[in-house]
Order: structure tokens, then C-alpha cells, then sequence
């Protein structure tokens, strides 16, 4: 520890802090605009500049290592000087129209400027003018003029984003901030520069002009996007969400916000949503009011119930939806006498279901993962699924994290990895299962009851085997995409084994914002909340397989968002009834469904997400629902009364979530991932065709940002592709761009063909959760291409 | 242009032989004797180094900082990689010595950086060629060549067993490339821009490992150091200012061009080897050191000898060497708009005060010099600069300013006829 003085104030700082560090850990202002704590330091602004005694001339505090003894005066007449002396020169070339700057009154030059400027420029010369650039849909760098060469946004898309899309071009005064000629910024992150910008150059297009910081109120949430659980700071105008930036949480998402987090809250307000209930008649969509739309809901469930019986109805929700909105949907179905209930409706195996102990999470807090020595990712599009988890894991790798995958595809996670397994889907369960024995082979005396003798250990296997042996402490992690996989169990099987041996943890980056607390509101066909035992129902791949008679869904768009979108359509059409809780009346949902009730999204409804490590977080609704929309446990609860139900006098959320969860919110106890043992399949599948890969497109992910126009516009967002690897492009006699038909049992769609190398060969990596491939099937089936007409 | 040949560096080259650098001819003069022996007699490392130190060499790039305590600062026993690098990225204007070591005695510089190699425990070498200089950086890599094929470099170097490569690399001309940590940058292939320091390169250097960089006239000076002795390169310049020094000579001078004289030497003598004053036309006005160091008026030059300590007592700085000599026909406002659009030009733009001051200060240079001066600006001027000066990650920003105060301050009448009667107060062809 060092002694030092700033201002006359003693302090003791660790060897190795900055002066600013220093300053700010006794609440010591230094005025700054290129330092960012989670940045590189650049010291190129200067304003940070302050005096140290001995020192000739003023330091900048930012790039200055204390020194014990060091004294340092921030507001000394030197110090002050060159402040307004660099703050003088930020100025001279830098527009003075704040009233027209779309930064106005959230500008840190505006801010500074005021105790640092003077009150006339003395510079009389001509001012610069930028040109702005075009940055895509979501930056608008329309302003550049503003730029302050600060080069924050720099720096984030290098250290932070893994891959520089900005940057300084030319030199001195004609330095400018650029993308690459041609390109746009498309980094998964990429918003995070316009909370980095200081002044008004990098803005949020979508936001741009719509609303003054000043006119707007704050109030915090979270994010349903993903797993993680960002958190958000929303903010609101007048019943209206105008913008969503990050609230900061080091535990979670540090100080950023993915594209996804950020944008998404565009879709909020679509033309899509649904604002009165509606009920189909003879084809026809009527708006109606609440009454008679749950009164339609409860004769329709009564009268299949009379008819077919109970088992005839099927409930399928969204792990997007609140912890309180899936307590009570499986509270009323299991009350109703409905024991077909399930979230998870893009698995395809449910072989664990019986050998499950507890709620599957990520196994870590999200802290240990990325402080793990050596990580394997088994099936995870990690920069698509959880964006700010893959810029975590960066900055592990870069503190000597080893990263490790088994993956369809050698996906550029810009970052080194440390080995790598690209194979087919129906591979991966032998290729885990050669890490398994190489990792016996590492670790004198050790067993397994799996019968690994018949597998080949790769290379990359036994260098996947040693990074998680050889490592203090280690992770694996099963994504989206093993998740999905016709495999899961076996996959988890062999995580828990070689976890066992190794001493890993092993856990699921869950997909949604809710995934974890869906499990642990009970919504599963064979576990209750919490866990406790019920009649076992039909879980969602059955539920659709052999076609119910009458579906409740809760936030869910059947097409979108199953394995197979084809075949739950299909159930859906040949249903009697559909009852569809929705925030949106999409077009799925208006030919398949006969009610639409509608519910508010989670910014319009208190509620509770628990996260990928289990943290519970609660939050009120940001706005007042939109038009005759109500939250959807209010729905639940008069449904649940007029069905004749007892146990739904609610009067608040916070009433569910206590007997959702025992009156605790330490969920700790019922997160397992242990699996009781189960046999493990290691053949590999005869590979005659191909495979397809199916992925969820990031904005695609869920109701919302699928709605967001900001999004959309997004190269991401860009109509699916049938990517294969060339030597198949080059088997199959097609050219890249052509149009192909891609088949899946009877269903088939036509669409371009593209090469991606990167791709296992035999895979065709085809993307659901799109209107132009609902038609197709599983999302792991096999696949045909033909040459399109 | 004219090299005269006197002193360390080019004793014994005969620049009108189109063969004078190549390595038969270097060896003829004397010239991998340093190496041989070093590597010989297995001369421990720090006895190279305090051989240099006792030289009095300092550096020729600019700063003149003790050559032999810049390699004391490497951590030799640094297990990983360390560079030694060149730095012939000579940008400044009124510079132009190091192109001539590359042109006529390129071995002088190869010999000295494996020296240098050999003492700091290196492996390789980088020398930064400005990128405006072509036949040059050709002929240099010319020079490798033929030093490779005799053995001086490469791998077990005279069967020795100590290994050492040294390679060329061409610059883009930038001159801020010539700032140690810019060309580093460069060097790795980003974009030309100086670190801040601390870290300083004998700890993060090049790809950040250990790294020292010098001017290619101080690793030329270093064969001579170790043939025949520090004391002698001493005694060939005067106390600590070690050696004989290259000053580029340009302006109203006769004959403009390198000339190697011992450090100490009368400025009077040096014009009189250039020829004198250009059709016997009065000196006004010396920036002694190059483009950077602070003009002095040509009767306090008189006055003074060509060293570092005698040109920084009299307010300026010897630099780089580069003398350019200014005539009564030279208006000093135009003289230094030039000078101001050059750092203007050259400025990196990361740091505020450089990237905006440098504008700032030649749009009112220019401004006065085209009629359109205004009582106050020379006060803005000065104002100006001092906010620029001592603010920023380099010293260009110092070396805009330099100028800017130096011509304000020993010909503010220029400055201030200007400002009043909206023309020059001195008559002359190009204003
Ligand atoms: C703007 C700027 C330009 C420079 N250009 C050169 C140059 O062209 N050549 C050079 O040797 N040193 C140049 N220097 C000095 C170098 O940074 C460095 O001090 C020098 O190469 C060290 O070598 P020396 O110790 O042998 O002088 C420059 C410095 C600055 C600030
Ligand atoms: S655009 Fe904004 S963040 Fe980027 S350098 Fe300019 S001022 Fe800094
Ligand atoms: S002083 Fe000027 S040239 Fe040097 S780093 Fe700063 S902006 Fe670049
Ligand atoms: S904040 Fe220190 S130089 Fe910019």
C-alpha cells in the first residue's frame, strides 16, 4: 500500500493504481474524458491533467502510477490551467448549438465545459467540419463534427468488442472516427459506444431526437433476453419506454449492454401488439372485451375437458415470461387437472427428465465462470446467445483463461481458443465421450460405469482433456445449442462425468431470461414448483408430437419458438381450441389461435426473472400496459377464480412469488445439475445426408426483439441462409447464392445456399425462429438440398 | 551536396567512389575491427556498455541523452525477446545526415547495432527507414546482404556462437514516426501514433518486450568507440560531448551539406566550411539544431560553439544537428508560417492540445503573414503554445511551440510590422 496526498487528503491506495483511481476512491473529481475504468488507458484527452509536486509540469491523472508519497493537487492553479486550458481546445472545433445536439443535457463536454470553458472561444478561425459516417442501423454517427477524438469507442471495439470496427483514420486535426471503408459496425455489443461517447457524435439512431434526458424518468429492470439478467436502466416518457440503458452490475453485465439488451425495447411499441382481447369466429378476428373473452377461454377449456378429457389439453409457456406469470399458469393447470405443462419448447430430449435432481442452471455464478482457468463451451453460438458472457470469456482468455469448444462449426469467437472439436451434432456424443477417456488416461486410477472403450481420442480431445485437468479450476458449459440438441442428456451425462474426474463444474448457459425460474415455478411436466413431485404429464416434444385437442400458450409463438415449427403449427391448426396469452398478434398466432388475450410485456408488469446462476431478480413494470392489455398473472388469476379454482385471491405479485418460492428468494438449495446415472450412447449415427443445424438468430431470439425495427435492420437480422461447407456446396453441384430447396420430411422451403468453411461438412447450418423457415422441421433432423427451379 | 569528411563517422570515406559503402571498401578502413575483437576477447557485455558511457556519446536523434546509460536500462538477462532498434526515420526538416551514413557508410551503422546487440543481449534488429528515402533503404538492405554473406550476420556470427539479424524496414514518411514510440508502433504495423510513458521502451518496447532504440549517427559513432577507444571519441569533441557530430547545413549558406566536425567547434567555422553566407548576404538569423530547436539571432550564433551545452545555454538546443542558416532576405513570419503548417501537417492528433493547438497557432500565423493580423494575436500566439507545451503524450507539441516562441520573441518587430502595416518588413521574392 502506498500513502499519498490529494488535496490535503491522506490516503493509502494500492501499489500500482492510477491518480484518478485514487482520486475517485475518496470522491476526488478529475475531470476526464478518454478514461474509462474498463478501457485501456489512452491519456490523449488531457484533461485530466492536475499537479504533483516535484513534477515540472501537470500530469495526467489517468496515466500516472502513484508513487508513495506522492501529492497531488487537482485544483491547484496549475491543475486548473491546463484544465481550461485543454478544455479551450476542445472546444475551438467543436460545435457550440448544444440546443440542437441530440447529446444535449447528457453531454460530459456540455457538463465540463461549464465549470472548465470560458464564457467567449478566443479562437476566431475557421471551424472543422466531419463528414458523418454510416455505422448501420443502430449508431448514428451522422455528427461528427462532435467527435472529441476521445477514442473510447476505439478501444471498446478492440478490447471490449474482440474486433476493431472503429477507428482513427488520418492524422492530427484531420483525424477522423470511421468504420472500415464500406462496412458498417455489426459487433453483437456495439451499442455500448454510444454510452461511451462523451459527446454527441456516436448516438443511438432509434433514440436520436425522439426525447431529452431531462423529460425522461428512470427506473430500473432486467433484461429477459437472455439468461444473464443484464440490468436495465429503462426510460420512460409519458407511458412510453423511450430508450434502455445499462444499470451497472459488475456481477452481471459490468457496465454494458448487448445490441439485443439495448434495442429490443423498440419492438415494445409494434404495430403487432395486441391491445384488446380477440376471439375468431368463423375465421374472423372480432375484438371484444375481457368478460366475454374469458368466458369464451373457460367454456372452451371446460368443453374439451367434457369431451376428450383433461389430458386433451396441453400448456406451453415461455421461459421469456415471469416467474410469477409460470407459478400460477402451472398452478391453474395442474388445479384444472392439466398435467401436460413445459417451457422448454425448443429441446428435443427429454431422456433426463427422470434422472434430473434439481433445476438445471449454469452450475457458477457467473463471476466463477469466467475466473475459471480452462472453460470447454459444448454447443454454444456464444456471441449470438449470450452476448456479454462471450465478452466476458474474452477477457478471461486474455487473463489466461483457456477456452475450449465442441462446436458444428469453428465460429469466430474472437479470441484464441485453446482447442477445438468441429463435428457434426450426432458426433458430438462420442467426441465428449473422448475427452472423457482422455481424461481417465490423465487421471491415475480413475473410473467410469460408461463404457468409453470403443472411442477414439482425438487430438484436440486429449488437449481439451489436459486444459481441463491440468487447470486450478475449470467449467463446462453446455449452450442454446446442446440444449436443443437431440442429444442433451447425454451431453450433460458426459459434462457430469468428466466434471466428476476433473473437478469442473459443469452447468447451461440457459437460453432465456427466465429459463432457470420456469423450472423453479414448476413449469415441467414431471416437477412441481420448487420441485416437489406431481402427476407427470406430456412434456412439449409429445405435447405437439401426438396433438392435443385444445393449447393454452403463454407468450409463445408455437412457430418461432419449438424444435420443430412445422410440426407445431400443425397441431396447432388441427387443435379445437388455442388460447393464446400473447403481448402480440402475430401472424402464426392469428391463423392458428381462436382467443387472443392480451398480456403485458415485462416492462409493463412486475415480475421476477432468476438467472443462469440463479440470481432472483424482481422489478415493477416501467409503463402502464398498453391499451386493454393486463399482466398476464392478473389474467391467470380471474381465469383461475372463473374456472372455479380456489387459491387465486392474489392481490399481489410479490403474494405469488412467496408461495412460489416458499417465501424466500435463496433458490440455492433446489440448483442441481446432477443427473442420476444414465446410460450413455455412443455410437454414432449413419451420416448417408446432411444435418441441420438449426440456430435462433440472435434477433430472433423472442417476441420482442423480433419486433424491434432497429434490429431488423441489422445484417444479422438478414433472411436465413442454407449455409454448408464448399466441399458440400461443390457435392451438391451448386453454385453459392443459388437458390436451393431445403427438405425436412414433407415439409420444404426455398432459399439461397451460402458457404461458410468454417462449418463442419455434412452440416447445413439453417436458421429457425424465421417466417421464411417455419415450414421446415427439427432443428438438429436430417435435412435434404436439392437445386432450386 | 557536399560530405566533408573529418571525424568518426566518415573518416577515411571517399564519398566520390560510387563503392565507398560497400563492405570491402568499410573493411579496408579498419571496419568490423570492433566486432572482430568484442567478440574475441568475449568482452563482457557491461564492459561494452561502459566503454560507450565513457565516450561521452550522446544521442544523435534529437535529445542527446547518454547513449551508453540508455543501454545500461536493458534488462540484459531478460529471458524473452529484446530489440535493439535504428532509428533513421530523419523526418525534420533541415535533417538530412543519417540518408548519408545510409548512403556512404552503411556498414559503420550495421557494425555499431550488432555492437549494440552483442552488449544488450539481443537478438534482433530493426532499422526504421524514413519511407520518402528509396535508393537509400535499397542500398541498405544491399548492405545487409553483403554483411549477411560475410558472416557478420545471422546465426554463430564468426563462428563465435553469438547470433545476430538485423533487418530494414521502410517507413511511410510520416514524420511523427521518428518519435521512438510511434515508430514502435509502426514498426508493428498499426498506425504511427506515440505510447504514453511510462512504460518507457528498455521495459515495454517493440511487441512489447525490452527494446532500445537510437539514432542511426549514435550507433554509427559506436565502431569507432570500441576500435579506438572511448577516450579518444571523447577527446574528439570536448567534455561531455563526446566525438565528432554531423550538422546538415542548409539555407543561404554556399555550400550546403554534411559536414562531420568535433563537437565544440566555433559556429563561425562551420559557416565558413559551408562556404559562408550565400552572395556574401548578411546572417540574420540560425536554427541550429533543426526545425524544433528555438531560432537564435546570427550575432548570438557568432558567439557560440556547436555542442550541446553551449547551444541550450544560449536558449536553444542542438538537436538533431540541422543548421539552417537564414539570411536579411528572409521574412521571419513566412519563415515560420512554413514551419507552423509542417507540425500542423505532421501532428498525430491523439492528444488534444497538439492536434488542436498546432491548427490554431498556423491559422494565426498565417493570418498575420497574409495582412490579416490583429494586435493581439501575438499574445494568443504565446498564450497558445503554453497551453500546448508540456501537455502532451510527445514532444511534438514542444517542438511546434518552440519556434512559435522563438520567432515571437528575437524578431517580434517582423511580427508586429506585419500585424500593422499588413505586409512584410522585410523586402523579398517569395512573400
Ligand atoms: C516528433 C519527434 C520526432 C522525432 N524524430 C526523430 C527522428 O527522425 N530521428 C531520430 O533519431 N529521433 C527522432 N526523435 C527522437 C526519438 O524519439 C528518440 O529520442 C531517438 O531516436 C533516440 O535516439 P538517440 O538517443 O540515439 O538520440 C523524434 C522525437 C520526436 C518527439
Ligand atoms: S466518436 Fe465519441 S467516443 Fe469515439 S472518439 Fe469521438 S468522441 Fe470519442
Ligand atoms: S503531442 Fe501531438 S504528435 Fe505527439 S502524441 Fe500528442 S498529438 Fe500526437
Ligand atoms: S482522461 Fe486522462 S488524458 Fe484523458
Amino acid at each position: 500500500m502506498l500513502e499519498i496526498e490529494i488535496d490535503g487528503k491522506k490516503l493509502t491506495v494500492p501499489q500500482g493504481s492510477t491518480v484518478i483511481e485514487a482520486a475517485h476512491s475518496i470522491g476526488t473529481y478529475i475531470p476526464h474524458f478518454c478514461y474509462h475504468k474498463k478501457l485501456s488507458i489512452a491519456a490523449n484527452c488531457r484533461m485530466c491533467l492536475v499537479e504533483v509536486e516535484k513534477a515540472p509540469k501537470p500530469l495526467p491523472a489517468c496515466a500516472t502510477p502513484v508513487t508513495d508519497g506522492m501529492k497531488v493537487h487537482t485544483n491547484s492553479d496549475m491543475a486548473r490551467n491546463a484544465q481550461k486550458g485543454v478544455m479551450e481546445f476542445l472546444l475551438i472545433n467543436h460545435p457550440l448549438d448544444c440546443p440542437i445536439c441530440d447529446q444535449g443535457g447528457e453531454c460530459q463536454l456540455q457538463d465540463l465545459a461549464v465549470g472548465y470553458g470560458n464564457s467567449a472561444s478566443r479562437y476566431q478561425e475557421e471551424k472543422r467540419v466531419v463528414v458523418g459516417k454510416d455505422m448501420g442501423p443502430l449508431i448514428s454517427a451522422a455528427e461528427m463534427t462532435r467527435c472529441i477524438h476521445c477514442t473510447r469507442c476505439v478501444r471498446f471495439t478492440e478490447e471490449i468488442g474482440g474486433f476493431q470496427e472503429i477507428g482513427m483514420a488520418n492524422r492530427g486535426e484531420f483525424s477522423e472516427i470511421l468504420p472500415f471503408l464500406g462496412k458498417t459496425v455489426n459487433s453483437e455489443i456495439s451499442g455500448n459506444v454510444i454510452d461511451l461517447c462523451p459527446v454527441g457524435a456516436l448516438t443511438s439512431k432509434p433514440f436520436r431526437y425522439s426525447a431529452r434526458p431531462w423529460e425522461l424518468s428512470r427506473r430500473k429492470s432486467v433484461s429477459p433476453h437472455d439468461g444473464l439478467g443484464s440490468n436495465l436502466i429503462v426510460q420512460v416518457r409519458t407511458g412510453q419506454v423511450m430508450r434502455v440503458l445499462p444499470l451497472e452490475n459488475e456481477a452481471i453485465n459490468e457496465c454494458w449492454l448487448s445490441d439485443r439488451d439495448r434495442f429490443s425495447y423498440e419492438g415494445l411499441n409494434s404495430e403487432e401488439r395486441l391491445r384488446v382481447p380477440m376471439i375468431k369466429h368463423g375465421g374472423v378476428w372480432h375484438e371484444t372485451d375481457w368478460q366475454t373473452a374469458l368466458e369464451y377461454v373457460v367454456k372452451g377449456l371446460n368443453g374439451v375437458s367434457a369431451d376428450h378429457g383433461k389430458d386433451a389439453i396441453g400448456v406451453l409457456a415461455s421461459p421469456y415470461s415471469t416467474l410469477e406469470e409460470l407459478y400460477l399458469v402451472q398452478k391453474l393447470a395442474r388445479a384444472f387437472g392439466v398435467n401436460n405443462i413445459d417451457h422448454r419448447l425448443r429441446r428435443s430430449d427429454f431422456r433426463g427428465d427422470e434422472a434430473q435432481q434439481g433445476v438445471q442452471w449454469l452450475g457458477s455464478t457467473i463471476l466463477e465462470l469466467v475466473s475459471a482457468k480452462s472453460v470447454l463451451l459444448v454447443g454454444s453460438t456464444q456471441r449470438k446467445e449470450q452476448p456479454l458472457l462471450a465478452a466476458r470469456l474474452r477477457q478471461a482468455v486474455k487473463k489466461g483463461t483457456e477456452l475450449n469448444v465442441l462446436h458444428y462449426a469453428a465460429d469466430e469467437l474472437l479470441t484464441r481458443v485453446n482447442a477445438g472439436i468441429v463435428l457434426p451434432p450426432q458426433a458430438w456424443v462420442a467426441a465428449l465421450g473422448g475427452v472423457l477417456k482422455a481424461v481417465l488416461g490423465l487421471k491415475e486410477g480413475s473410473t467410469t460405469t460408461l463404457d468409453v472403450s470403443a472411442i477414439d481420442v482425438s487430438e484436440d480431445a486429449a488437449r481439451i482433456a489436459a486444459s481441463l485437468v491440468n487447470a486450478e479450476s475449470a467449467a463446462i458449459v453446455l449452450g442454446n445449442v446442446a440444449q436443443h440438441h437431440p442429444d442433451f442428456s447425454q451431453l450433460l451425462m458426459l459434462a457430469q462425468e468428466i466434471g466428476r474426474l476433473t473437478g469442473a463444474r459443469f452447468g447451461l448457459t440457459t437460453e432465456a431470461g427466465n429459463s432457470v425460474g420456469a423450472e423453479l415455478a414448476g413449469a415441467l411436466p414431471k416437477r412441481g414448483p420448487l420441485g416437489t413431485t406431481v402427476t407427470a404429464g406430456l412434456n412439449a416434444r409429445e405435447m405437439l408430437a401426438s396433438p392435443r385437442k385444445a393449447y393454452v400458450l403463454l407468450n409463445t409463438e408455437v412457430e418461432f419458438d419449438s424444435y420443430d415449427s412445422q410440426q407445431a403449427v400443425a397441431a396447432m391448426k388441427a387443435a379445437e381450441t388455442v388460447i393464446a396469452l400473447s403481448a402480440y398478434k402475430g401472424q402464426g398466432l392469428l391463423d392458428y389461435a381462436d382467443v387472443l388475450l392480451p398480456i403485458a410485456p415485462f416492462t409493463e408488469t412486475a415480475g421476477t426473472f432468476v438467472s443462469m446462476e440463479g440470481r432472483v431478480q424482481s422489478f415493477n413494470g416501467v409503463v402502464r400496459p398498453l391499451g386493454e392489455a393486463r399482466p398476464a398473472w392478473k389474467v391467470l388469476r380471474v381465469l383461475g377464480n372463473m374456472l372455479g379454482l380456489s387459491g387465486f385471491a392474489y392481490d399481489s405479485v410479490e403474494e405469488i412469488r412467496g408461495e412460489c418460492l416458499k417465501a424466500g428468494t435463496d433458490v440455492s438449495a433446489n440448483l442441481s445439475n446432477t443427473l442420476s446415472s444414465m446410460p450413455v450412447d455412443f455410437s454414432v449415427a449413419a451420416t448417408a445426408g446432411l444435418i441441420r443445424a438449426g440456430e435462433v438468430p440472435m434477433y430472433h431470439a423472442d417476441a420482442i426483439c423480433r419486433r424491434s425495427p432497429p434490429l431488423q435492420l441489422t445484417a444479422e437480422a438478414a433472411a436465413p441462409r442454407a449455409y454448408v461447407h464448399g466441399s458440400v456446396l461443390q457435392q451438391l453441384g451448386l453454385e453459392e447464392g443459388a437458390a436451393v430447396v431445403a427438405v425436412q420430411g414433407d415439409s420444404q422451403v426455398t432459399l439461397p445456399v451460402a458457404v461458410d468453411n468454417r462449418l463442419a461438412a455434412g452440416v447445413v447450418r439453417l436458421a429457425c425462429a424465421h417466417p421464411t423457415t417455419v415450414a421446415l422441421g427439427g432443428l438438429f433432423d436430417r435435412i435434404e438440398l436439392k437445386r432450386g427451379a | 551536396m557536399a560530405v566533408f569528411v573529418k571525424g568518426v563517422i566518415f573518416d577515411g570515406v571517399d564519398t566520390t567512389q560510387p563503392d565507398c559503402w560497400r563492405l570491402a571498401a568499410y573493411e579496408a578502413r579498419g571496419g568490423y575491427q570492433a566486432l572482430r575483437s568484442i567478440l574475441q576477447a568475449q568482452m563482457p557485455q557491461e564492459d561494452v556498455i561502459a566503454e560507450v558511457k565513457n565516450s561521452g556519446l550522446r544521442g544523435r536523434g534529437g535529445a542527446g541523452f547518454p547513449t551508453g546509460l540508455k543501454w545500461s536500462f536493458m534488462p540484459r538477462s531478460f529471458p524473452g525477446d529484446k530489440y535493439v532498434v535504428c532509428n533513421t526515420d530523419e523526418g525534420e526538416p533541415g535533417t538530412f545526415k543519417d540518408r548519408d551514413i545510409l548512403r556512404y557508410n552503411p556498414h559503420a551503422l550495421i557494425e555499431g547495432m550488432i555492437i549494440a546487440g552483442y552488449a544488450m543481449g539481443t537478438r534482433v534488429g530493426y532499422n526504421y527507414i524514413h519511407g520518402e528515402i528509396f535508393a537509400e533503404y535499397e542500398l541498405f538492405e544491399a548492405a545487409l546482404d553483403e554483411a549477411r554473406a560475410a558472416g557478420y550476420l545471422g546465426e554463430n556470427i564468426l563462428g563465435t556462437g553469438f547470433s545476430f539479424d538485423l533487418f530494414a524496414h521502410h517507413g511511410y514518411g510520416a514524420y511523427i514516426c521518428g518519435e521512438e514510440t510511434a515508430l514502435l508502433e509502426s514498426l508493428e504495423g498499426k498506425k504511427g501514433q506515440p505510447r504514453f510513458k511510462p512504460p518507457f521502451p528498455a521495459s515495454f518496447g517493440l511487441y512489447g518486450k525490452p527494446t532500445t532504440i537510437n539514432n542511426t549517427e549514435s550507433f554509427a559513432s559506436v565502431p569507432f568507440i570500441i576500435r579506438d577507444g572511448a577516450q579518444k571519441f571523447l577527446e574528439a569533441g570536448k567534455p561531455n560531448n563526446g566525438g565528432t557530430k554531423l550538422f546538415s547545413v542548409s539555407g543561404h549558406v554556399n555550400r550546403p551539406g554534411n559536414y562531420e566536425i568535433p563537437l565544440g567547434t566555433p559556429f563561425s567555422a562551420l559557416l565558413e566550411m559551408a562556404g559562408g553566407m550565400k552572395d556574401g548576404s548578411r546572417l540574420k538569423a540560425v536554427i541550429p539544431g533543426g526545425s524544433s530547436a528555438p531560432v537564435l539571432p546570427g550575432e548570438v550564433m557568432m558567439d557560440l560553439t556547436m555542442d550541446y551545452d553551449s547551444i541550450s545555454k544560449a536558449g536553444s538546443m542542438l538537436g538533431s544537428g540541422a543548421v539552417i542558416v537564414m539570411n536579411d532576405q528572409v521574412c521571419m513570419v513566412k519563415a515560420l508560417e512554413r514551419l507552423a503548417y509542417f507540425y500542423h501537417e505532421e501532428s498525430c492528433g491523439q492528444c488534444t492540445p497538439c492536434r488542436e493547438g498546432t491548427g490554431w497557432l498556423y491559422r494565426v500565423i498565417h493570418r498575420i503573414e497574409n495582412g490579416q493580423g490583429r494586435p493581439e494575436d501575438l499574445d494568443l500566439l504565446n498564450s497558445v503554445g503554453n497551453n500546448m507545451a508540456g501537455r502532451t503524450i510527445c514532444a511534438l507539441a514542444d517542438a511546434a511551440v518552440f519556434p512559435v516562441r522563438s520567432f515571437t520573441k528575437h524578431f517580434r518587430d517582423e511580427f508586429e510590422y506585419h500585424i500593422e502595416h499588413r505586409k512584410c518588413l522585410v523586402e523579398h521574392k517569395w512573400c
